[in-house]
């Protein structure tokens, strides 16, 4: 018999961290279905099933044990992330591209769980929005009404694609209208009063899913899964920047609040941004990350060419995390008046 | 009325500590046999002052201290010494070490003991008879306390710290110690009063031992002490001596001082017992508070005899027949012992029966996601995902950039992980790799310096030599170079002087021959005792050179617990 101490262990496991994660984003998704259809139903069946073939076939090549790290639910949070940041009726074969690419190329190639240096689903968000630029900006119609059949047989190309997918992001919409209406003296209030596709605050629909998001991530942070310092940084600058340049020119720039309830912006900050393994892991490397990934989220969407900058903007931060935590190694116990 | 400080990290594991509390202390019944090591504490191994067919009394010495860091072993009964040889020890590895094997003659008897009047007696003579009594920190990492009561010279001694915490789950001898012997725990206290003179006295106990607090509270108040028994909040590991000193203090003593430069002192509860009853009463440490628990039937404190084999004294609490092993210590810092008949130690406050239903095996180990749960748990505030990193990695040189020798392996890290992986045992063979690394340059840094210094004083030595035989030479010639001009000058001036006799060439020819002799001699000489040797004195030579790195090292036998 080998055992170690300690003989106690609390009862805690990889799989009931992402289970966590996932039960986290169903409100998020309930909203979703609610207003914006059935569709995301699909999608995140097509990439679950994406995300654990691919997985098990590379975890097969590896010689790693399947039912171990089938098991421990990191492929499903990956193609969650996936499919809820993939428009809903973007066809099934986009979505196996970016799940299969995040799980074989972004995960297993740099040595499998816990050790990509990159957040897997945005790299598959990263591929995508690159490789197939026109099917990736394709959102449904506002006011659009199709039923769960029509929605499959739209992302499964039984049913052709046009009038469906006339629409775009509030997000897209924005940047669209005010590249459109530089000459024509649109302003941004005048814009955001189109309630039809901006909603309330933050665009029809999207505002709510993503309150949504924002509940469901204040759960995982009081169930401990994630800690306080990446949302409240990311929001913190986010806040910050937006605020600054609509105080300094409303006409321009939309204000704050359609800023962290449109895009990618509380997915990001709570779901994606604190992804552990790609991400800081000191206590105030993890508001730099935070503060810097919601920054050039900001930066991206708005003076960038794309109409969301979240992706981006968690990559660009990835790549600092070494560097970030290395200057952020808190004092140990003892040693905190030495400087 | 008093405020606390808290420290970072901790857990806060099922205490289990109501099972072995609802029984008064009672006595073990007396082995058959007892081995009593003479390596119970930290420092110097004692002495052995007897052998095999000696007679011996309760508390009569055994073993006899070893320098001043050291500290005296006593007979635990009468008897009879059958051996002072090898047996197996509490200890992961299974090694054996020098112990006295005593057969009990059944009657118990004691030496005649000498209770002192400490008041009366020089704080010299205080520790001498506490160093000779055999008093240990009892707490887990049996520190010789005489070594701990003298103050530092430039630090006033502000606080002094007494740790009746007893954090680690299931263990409760200390409970039962504070709450059936309070007054002798608080009157040990005043011993160590009186000899470091601190500001304030500050008792800790878990806020879960409220009849331990009222006790010693009750005990203070008849004594008309002036200490301050104080209920900390219950989380592993608070009855680590830094973490206490943290919360009672606001006192954080780094990994590299200690806590007397920063004015405070800590000891454990069970210690000042025990040097109460070793200066009142004459009674050396024989024997101490043991809790017997875990997968038994009957779970209770026992005062057992140092050197009672293990399975033995288990055996009074009743193991139910699923139990496969003994733990002795908590089950956050304690170990599976390798043996049963390992014995009883100073460091002994608990044995767990072990079943698999009890501690069920680990899940497999699944690859660290850096959630940074360990680092939150790290009552000591280091990064142990990255120490793992390091250490898996065997960069030792970085895991001691991230201060691995800070770790106390109280083992929260691995409590806490939910990839299951032991962080604690990749942290000790990261340590024990460095230790081996540092005795190898150690070992290798002195071959070199021998060496090199050999090879000095053989060039100096054939220096010498060939000056001196240049020196003789040279008179030589000069001598011969005067016989022959005189020999010339005799001869009326008609010879030439030869070509062998001018003084130059005479000299090199000399200095060229004296080499040539020096040479000869050089090898004609006897090869030094250490070339040429046989296989099995080669082999002898190597044992005894291994034997001396080894006692170059100090033994880390003894874990340093937290809990003192």
């Amino acid at each position: 018999m080998f055992k170690s101490p300690p003989y106690l262990l609390q009862d805690a496991s990889v799989s009931r961290v992402m289970t966590q994660v996932c039960l986290a984003l169903v409100p998020g998704i309930a909203v979703y279905v609610w207003l914006l259809g059935p569709a995301i139903l699909i999608q995140l069946a097509v990439a679950s099933l994406a995300a654990l073939l691919s997985e098990a076939l590379i975890l097969r090549l590896r010689g790693k044990p399947l039912a171990l790290f089938l098991s421990d639910g990191s492929a499903v949070v990956t193609a969650w992330l996936i499919a809820l940041t993939f428009p809903p009726l973007a066809p099934w074969w986009l979505v196996v591209v970016g799940t299969v690419f995040a799980i074989v190329v972004a995960k297993h190639l740099y040595g499998g769980l816990g050790q990509n240096p990159f957040n897997p689903a945005m790299i598959a968000f990263a591929v995508c929005i690159v490789s197939f630029p026109a099917l990736m900006s394709q959102w449904p119609s506002q006011g659009l009404h199709l039923s769960l059949a029509e929605q499959a047989n739209i992302v499964f190309g039984l049913m052709p694609r046009v009038d469906a997918l006339a629409g775009a992001t509030p997000l897209d919409a924005l940047k669209t209208a005010l590249k459109l209406g530089a000459e024509s003296g649109i302003d941004v209030p005048a814009l955001l009063a189109n309630q039809d596709i901006y909603g309330n605050f933050a665009g029809r629909g999207w505002e709510w899913v993503a309150a949504a998001y924002l509940l469901g991530g204040l759960w995982l942070w009081l169930r401990g899964v994630i800690t306080w310092q990446v949302p409240v940084a990311f929001i913190a600058a986010l806040t910050a920047i937006s605020t600054a340049l609509w105080v300094y020119q409303p006409t321009s720039f939309a204000s704050p609040f359609f800023h962290l309830f449109s895009g990618g912006a509380m997915l990001g900050a709570f779901f994606i941004a604190t992804d552990p393994v790609s991400g800081c892991t000191t206590p105030r490397g993890k508001l730099v990350f935070g503060a810097g990934a919601g920054l050039l989220a900001y930066l991206i969407r708005v003076f960038g060419g794309y109409p969301d900058g979240v992706a981006f903007a968690v990559l660009i931060m990835n790549i600092c995390v070494p560097v970030i935590d290395l200057f952020c190694q808190p004092p140990i116990f003892g040693m905190k008046d030495k400087p | 009325m008093f405020d606390l400080f808290k420290f970072k990290g901790g857990v806060k594991p099922p205490t289990n500590k109501a099972q072995s509390t609802t029984l008064p202390i009672a006595a073990a019944p007396l082995p058959a046999r007892l081995a009593v090591p003479l390596h119970q504490s930290i420092g110097g191994t004692p002495r052995p002052v007897v052998k095999a067919g000696d007679t011996v009394l309760k508390g009569q010495l055994i073993g006899q201290a070893d320098g001043w860091i050291s500290a005296a072993v006593h007979a635990p009964t009468s008897g009879t010494v059958r051996a002072v040889a090898m047996r197996v020890q509490p200890h992961p590895s299974g090694l054996d070490a020098l112990s006295v094997v005593i057969e009990p003659d059944g009657q118990d008897r004691w030496i005649e003991r000498q209770p002192v009047d400490y008041g009366k007696l020089a704080p010299e003579d205080v520790r001498e008879l506490l160093q000779a009594a055999g008093v240990v920190g009892l707490g887990g990492a049996v520190f010789p306390t005489h070594g701990k009561l003298t103050a530092a010279k430039s630090v006033p001694m502000e606080e002094l710290v007494i740790n009746g915490a007893e954090c680690e789950p299931f263990i409760t001898c200390d409970d039962l110690l504070m709450r059936e012997r309070a007054d002798e725990v608080v009157r040990g206290i005043g011993i160590f009063r009186d000899l470091l003179q601190p500001q304030r006295v500050l008792i800790g106990v878990e806020d879960n031992k409220p009849e331990a607090i009222a006790a010693l509270e009750a005990a203070v108040r008849a004594r008309g002490e002036s200490f301050s028994v104080v209920a900390v909040p219950t989380r592993y590991p608070a009855g680590g001596a830094k973490q206490l000193i943290r919360v009672l203090t606001g006192k954080e003593v780094p990994a590299a001082r200690r806590s007397t430069d920063l004015g405070v002192q800590c000891f454990n509860v069970a210690t000042a017992y025990t040097a109460w009853r070793a200066i009142a009463h004459g009674e050396p440490v024989v024997s101490r508070l043991v809790t017997l628990t875990g997968n038994v039937r009957q779970p209770r404190n026992y005062e057992a005899l140092i050197g009672t084999p293990m399975g033995e004294l288990l055996a009074v609490a009743q193991p139910n027949p699923d139990t496969d092993g003994i733990i002795m210590g908590g089950p956050m810092m304690g170990f599976l012992v390798p043996d049963r008949d390992a014995p009883v130690v100073k460091a002994t406050n608990c044995l767990i029966a072990h079943s698999d239903r009890l501690f069920p095996p680990a899940p497999p180990e699944m690859p660290c996601i850096r959630c940074g749960e360990c680092a939150r748990a790290c009552p000591h505030e280091l990064q142990p995902f990255e120490l793992y990193w390091f250490a898996r990695a065997r960069n030792f040189g970085k895991t001691q950039e991230y201060a691995i020798f800070d770790c106390i392996e109280c083992g929260c890290c691995s409590y806490v992980c939910p990839s299951r992986i032991p962080l604690v045992q990749y942290f000790r063979f990261a340590k024990s790799e460095i230790w081996a690394r540092e005795r190898e340059k150690n070992a290798a840094d002195g071959a070199k310096a021998r060496f090199e210094f050999k090879q000095q004083r053989d060039e100096r030595e054939k220096a010498e030599k060939a000056e001196k035989l240049a020196k003789a030479a040279a008179a030589q010639a000069a001598k011969k170079a005067a016989e022959a001009a005189a020999a010339a000058a005799g001869e009326a001036k008609t010879d030439p002087a030869p070509a062998a006799l001018d003084p130059e060439t005479a000299k090199r020819a000399t200095i060229e021959a004296a080499m040539a002799r020096a040479k000869a001699q050089r090898e004609a000489a006897a090869p030094r005792n250490t070339d040429n040797l046989s296989a099995e004195q080669q082999a002898e030579v190597a044992a005894i050179e291994a034997r001396r790195t080894q006692a170059a090292v100090p033994p880390q036998s003894h874990p340093n617990g937290p809990t003192e």
